[in-house]
């Protein structure tokens, strides 16, 4: 590996952050209004990465079992409270993003390091982990989304059906089919453009570091499988255990609501 | 003689407002009720209690002589079953709505069943794979209909199914009411505004404010 290649001068960095000036421009010019936001987006990301980099150049290099198990709940717990927090009231959305995240990154990672694919060190199983977590993340908070817009915009079809006599998974499941294709639908859109539109972020960087472009190729192939088994494993998951939270004990149609309730005068 | 369904001092409030209040009424097996009232009297509220899609904030219900909060849900809702005003059809055709009824149930669907069913609302037996984009807003109704009495119930609900349509489909809407009623020996709830309705509706609720107003017997 060509590490030589990699390395980058605090003289380099300072010339990059000269980059966020033009867009600081462009936003000033066009008054955008998104100046403050850029710079604390930017302060925010020295400051995290900068803490990562420390972070993970720590737990690497102490190679700890339960300190890299540790690392990996964090990131799952935190991508659970990110995908909560898109679920508009939805109830019990923490642990059920917990649970699913949890579920579809620990079969996925889990099952490449029984093959031997991966190797459980810190230095694998983070980054792995933090690409699964996200992922699912994604595919969980538009799989919340999906629900609450189609059972307040089909709530006529899910309360006929209950009429005719469904039960609650029944009345819903063309809502259900729905949410989870849409969860999966970045992960699917991303895999058929995959090397024509973009080149993933695991590949370009395994290139960068000197790897044969092949091998890092082989590499991508295994983890698009793996996002794809995470984003449709978190996915199913999330939509079958939280659309319960949109019936009450029984069985009608409660739609959950983040707005403010109205004042009565 | 226990009636069927007997309502007693059933309330809904929401959001601190009174939508209903005290309306108590029993009826009987095979009956024909009509129950009237302005927009927004509390009519469709009452059916969709009745019809356990809402619950009530006082009073009781009781069905078969139990209360219906001790009644499983989905076997109540096969038993009183709700038709929607201005209902909305499900998947592609004609066969994707009346072939949810015995989705719901495990059965295969009964292509003759259907088939005769069509046929006797003044439907093509090939309306079965008709998509339901094609059909006009009477068409619509009677299929709609026709979802709540693949598999008969003991009550039939029907809100304002014959809102909007013209005299010739009305027409036909009644003659189904009227066969699922003596033939079927369906009970049936008719909410209405429709003066000719109202007129011969063999018993008339009144709904005023959320209030019973009348209940009126006709023979």
């Amino acid at each position: 590996m060509n590490s030589s290649s990699l390395q980058i001068s605090n003289t380099s960095l300072i010339l990059a952050a000269g980059l966020v000036l033009i867009a600081l421009y462009i936003g000033y010019r066009e008054k955008l209004g998104i100046d403050r936001d850029m710079i604390i987006g930017v302060l925010r990301a020295i400051v995290q990465l900068y803490i990562v980099g420390y972070l993970l150049k720590y737990v690497i290099k102490v190679d700890n079992i339960f300190l890299t198990v540790v690392l990996m709940l964090i990131i799952i717990f935190n991508a659970g409270y990110n995908a909560m927090k898109r679920s508009q009231g939805i109830p019990n959305t923490l642990w059920i993003s917990i649970g699913a995240i949890f579920i579809s990154t620990g079969v996925t990672v889990g099952a490449m390091v029984l093959t031997h694919a991966l190797k459980f060190i810190p230095a694998q199983m983070i980054p792995i982990t933090g690409m699964m977590a996200s992922q699912s993340m994604v595919a969980i908070g538009l799989c919340y989304r999906n629900l609450n817009t189609n059972f307040h915009d089909e709530r006529q079809q899910v309360l006929e059906k209950l009429s005719l006599g469904g039960n609650i998974k029944q009345s819903s499941m063309h809502i259900l089919r729905e949410s989870i294709k849409t969860g999966m639908q970045p992960t699917v859109d991303s895999t058929k453009t995959m090397g024509i539109v973009t080149l993933p972020g695991m590949m370009s960087g395994l290139i960068f570091a000197g790897i044969d472009p092949v091998y890092a190729i082989e590499y991508q192939i295994m983890i698009t499988f793996m996002l794809l088994a995470a984003t449709s494993l978190g996915s199913v998951m999330a939509v079958y255990w939280s659309y319960k939270g949109f019936y009450n004990r029984e069985d009608q149609l409660v739609l959950p609501t983040s707005a403010p309730k109205k004042k009565h005068h | 003689m226990m009636s069927l369904i007997d309502l007693e001092n059933v309330g809904f409030q929401a959001d601190g407002q009174t939508i209903l209040k005290d309306i108590s009424f029993s009826v009987e097996e095979q009956e024909i009720v009509t129950i009237t009232g302005a927009s927004g009297s509390g009519k469709s509220t009452l059916v969709r209690i009745l019809s356990t899609l809402q619950s009530r904030t006082s009073g009781t219900i009781t069905y078969k002589g139990k209360s219906i909060d001790d009644y499983d849900p989905i076997q109540y809702r096969r038993e009183v079953s709700y038709c929607f005003q201005q209902p909305s059809l499900f998947g592609d055709t004609v066969k994707d709505n009346l072939q949810f009824p015995y989705d719901i149930r495990n059965q295969a669907f009964d292509v003759k069943r259907a088939q005769e069913a069509l046929t006797a609302v003044d439907l093509n037996s090939n309306y079965l794979d008709k998509a339901i984009t094609e059909l006009s807003g009477g068409e619509r109704q009677r299929v709609a209909m026709l979802r709540n009495v693949m598999f008969y119930p003991q009550v039939l609900i029907m809100d304002e199914v014959t809102a909007g349509l013209d005299e010739d489909n009305k027409q036909i809407i009644h003659k189904m009411m009227t066969r699922f009623n003596q033939n079927d020996h369906i009970t049936l709830i008719i909410i209405t505004h429709d003066q000719d309705e109202m007129d011969h509706a063999k018993r008339l609720i009144t709904i005023e404010n959320g209030q019973l107003k009348g209940d009126e017997r006709r023979e």
